[in-house]
């Protein structure tokens, strides 16, 4: 396998609430290669977000990160807010959820590419920023003509196209792409996504698409990490994880998805976990389907299976672990309630 | 390039057109007002014991025995004329007291204005940057204190301080006795008129007086300022564009000055239009404060005589400066903010 463009060794990012510190990000692995499209799917609330966000070192202040981010050996975790700074854009960037926004509504769009690329480049000349922005935006459908406009002037699927110009004339090893399409349209979804898809043929810019969209995921993704309370539960090659979800929380989560065929709707029982006082055992217990008695005695314990995938769950092992008659199916507390009376 | 720039210049026209409708009601309201205020112009200018056919006689020479509606057509005329008419009171042309008192008060309110915005958009900036920090709270009791201090009380406290104990800044009047009598009037606005002449010791004898009333006008008015840009600042800071900037990797500070600040001041510059019609009533206290010869002066004067002649001229004024100073804030406005010019 070639050198990763980023490496997430054991990151953690706390938030601190009022109720305790909340765990949005729990040990988490990961790597991103050179050219390749990974998609982090998970609900609301599952630390996606927060895990695309703490790669940039983009957390709000009093946020608590640890762990590692490698990227060309060096570890971004802990690293010098100007540091931090020099490598958003040029080395890494990112696109956000709702574009409408996202544009300053006094500057043009030449004054935006203008910045950003003066910011990085300094010494490029004015025919040169133009080239390259114009080049940019081309990329991205958006013609030379509107370079001059304001961002209240284009619609909001244009405004990502913008968006995404504007992170790609840096030329970054790794875009990474935060809910990008959730406030569009579904056609113009599908330009958005088929244009991040293509980036990696024209520039080889590798891209961490975080959605909730499974069949964003489906279309565009080599790879996909599941993530659930924080922690990645399930990771591999997004066909083989799609066909045979090993991890219960990836199975219950694709059968919730609605299709032509959908005919009644299905829904995974109970709420995500509180990342301030999460359950004991797996996080997912509570609500799988599968649970054994010992998936809420003992967190479950990383393994990789023979086609690559990673997944965090006790019915894959290790065997050796678990205790004895921890097999047995989960006796859930209503039903232990009910035989005390 | 050319599709903004046209949109800008139909906006800038649409908005000059909008100024007729709105000095007619102007022009109405005041007429109106002044016939349904109490008391009777015609006997308060004559004191009050004047036998009946005097006040017939000066009524009828006034015009106040006519229709309404000849009245008001008459008045509208004057007025399109430039034509304000006569107090009643001391017989003076309603036009010479605006260029005269007028001219002073402008002076006034422009300096005023301009400590403001200088004292006020940067400390407001400051507090706005550094929330909560020592910096904030230091500058926020300045605002609400300068904020809730009646304008006369400042003025006092500057007067007693400045003008009695130090002995620093004259503390009455537009300028001394002598350079008024030495100046030659080109535009009434003795800042100018000094400029215009080269007289510079009368410049300078001016700008002294001027100090004290624009200053503490100038400061009552920076509080609002300040806590107003602090609060734009604030949320600017939280908009998403801040956040996406960040993440190209712009630097702290043109993230602050080019974006936040920037987008920040654009509802501060409305304020500012509305905040002249406030600063037009504060002038009214100063001015009577320091013994400022400006129509707001003015119009307390004759607002104690019921000269109707005259307030209805200075209201009228008052109402079009108001006008004009709206005007002119939307032109900034637009220039400023593209999508303002797409209403």
């Amino acid at each position: 396998m070639t050198e990763p463009v980023v490496s997430v060794r054991d990151l953690r990012v706390y938030y601190g609430t009022p109720r305790g510190p909340a765990r949005a990000v729990d040990r988490v692995a990961l790597d991103i290669a050179p050219g390749e499209t990974l998609g982090v799917v998970g609900e609301s609330g599952s630390g996606k977000s927060t895990l695309g966000r703490g790669i940039l070192g983009l957390l709000p202040e009093g946020t608590g990160i640890a762990g590692e981010v490698l990227y060309q050996g060096r570890n971004l975790v802990g690293m010098s807010k100007e540091e931090l700074r020099h490598m958003r854009g040029p080395e890494l960037g990112l696109i956000f959820q709702e574009p409408m926004t996202r544009l300053n509504p006094l500057l043009r769009i030449q004054e935006h590419f203008e910045e950003t690329l003066r910011q990085h480049h300094p010494k490029l000349d004015r025919d040169e920023i133009r080239r390259r922005a114009l080049e940019a935006l081309g990329r991205t459908g958006i013609p030379p003509t509107r370079y001059k406009q304001y961002p209240h002037e284009f619609s909001g699927g244009m405004r990502q196209r913008i968006m995404i110009a504007l992170a790609l004339v840096l030329k970054p090893k790794l875009l990474i792409a935060d809910e990008p399409t959730t406030a569009l349209d579904v056609i113009v979804e599908a330009q958005i996504i088929r244009l991040l898809a293509d980036l990696k043929k024209t520039s080889g810019t590798a891209v961490m698409l975080i959605t909730h969209n499974l069949g964003i995921v489906a279309e565009a993704c080599d790879r996909v990490a599941v993530m659930y309370g924080g922690k990645i539960v399930e990771e591999g090659d997004a066909r083989k994880v799609f066909a045979n979800p090993v991890h219960p929380y990836t199975r219950e989560l694709l059968r919730s998805t609605i299709s032509l065929e959908t005919k009644s709707l299905h829904t995974i029982p109970g709420a995500p976990p509180s990342l301030i006082t999460p359950p004991p055992g797996c996080l997912f217990h509570p609500r799988c389907p599968d649970a054994m008695r010992v998936c809420a005695l003992k967190a479950p314990i990383e393994q990789r299976l023979e086609d690559g995938r990673r997944v965090q769950c006790w019915r894959h092992g290790p065997a050796e672990a678990i205790p004895d008659g921890g097999t047995e199916p989960l006796e859930r507390e209503e039903i232990a309630v009910a035989n005390e009376a | 390039m050319a599709a903004s720039g046209s949109s800008l210049k139909s906006y800038l026209l649409v908005r000059i057109a909008m100024v007729i409708p709105t000095i007619l009601i102007l022009l109405t309201l005041v007429f109106l007002l002044m016939r349904v205020a109490p008391g009777n112009p015609v006997t308060a200018a004559l004191g009050g014991h004047a036998p009946p056919a005097v006040i017939k006689e000066l009524t009828h020479q006034l015009g106040y025995d006519r229709p309404l509606y000849q009245q008001f057509g008459l008045y509208v005329w004057h007025i399109l004329h430039g034509n304000f008419g006569t107090t009643i009171t001391d017989k003076r042309q309603v036009t010479e007291i605006i260029l005269q008192n007028g001219a002073a008060t402008l002076e006034l309110t422009v300096a005023a204005m301009i400590v403001a915005l200088l004292v006020g958009v940067p400390i407001g900036l400051l507090a706005g940057r550094f929330r909560d920090r020592p910096v904030d709270a230091v500058t926020r009791l300045f605002g609400v204190v300068m904020y809730a201090m009646p304008v006369f009380v400042l003025g006092l406290l500057a007067q007693i301080l400045f003008g009695s104990i130090l002995n620093w800044l004259p503390i009455s009047g537009q300028a001394s006795p002598l350079t008024t009598a030495l100046m030659t009037t080109h535009t009434n606005i003795l800042l100018m008129d000094a400029v215009i002449d080269g007289n510079w010791p009368a410049f300078w004898d001016v700008f002294d007086h001027l100090i004290l009333p624009a200053t503490t006008l100038g400061l009552v008015f920076a509080g609002v300022f300040i806590r107003l840009v602090r609060v734009n600042v604030i949320r600017t800071l939280k908009d998403d564009y801040i956040e996406a900037a960040r993440a190209r990797g712009i630097r702290e500070r043109a993230v602050v000055y080019r974006h936040a600040f920037r987008n920040a001041l654009v509802p501060v510059i409305t304020v500012i239009g509305l905040e002249v019609a406030l600063l037009m009533g504060g002038a009214v206290l100063t001015e009577t404060t320091f013994n400022w010869p400006g129509i707001g002066h003015a119009l307390y004067i004759y607002l104690e005589n019921r000269d109707y002649a005259a307030v209805q001229g200075i209201v009228i004024v008052f109402g079009l400066v108001v006008v004009a100073s709206s005007l002119v804030v939307d032109f900034i406005s637009a220039l400023i903010d593209p999508r303002m010019r797409y209403k």
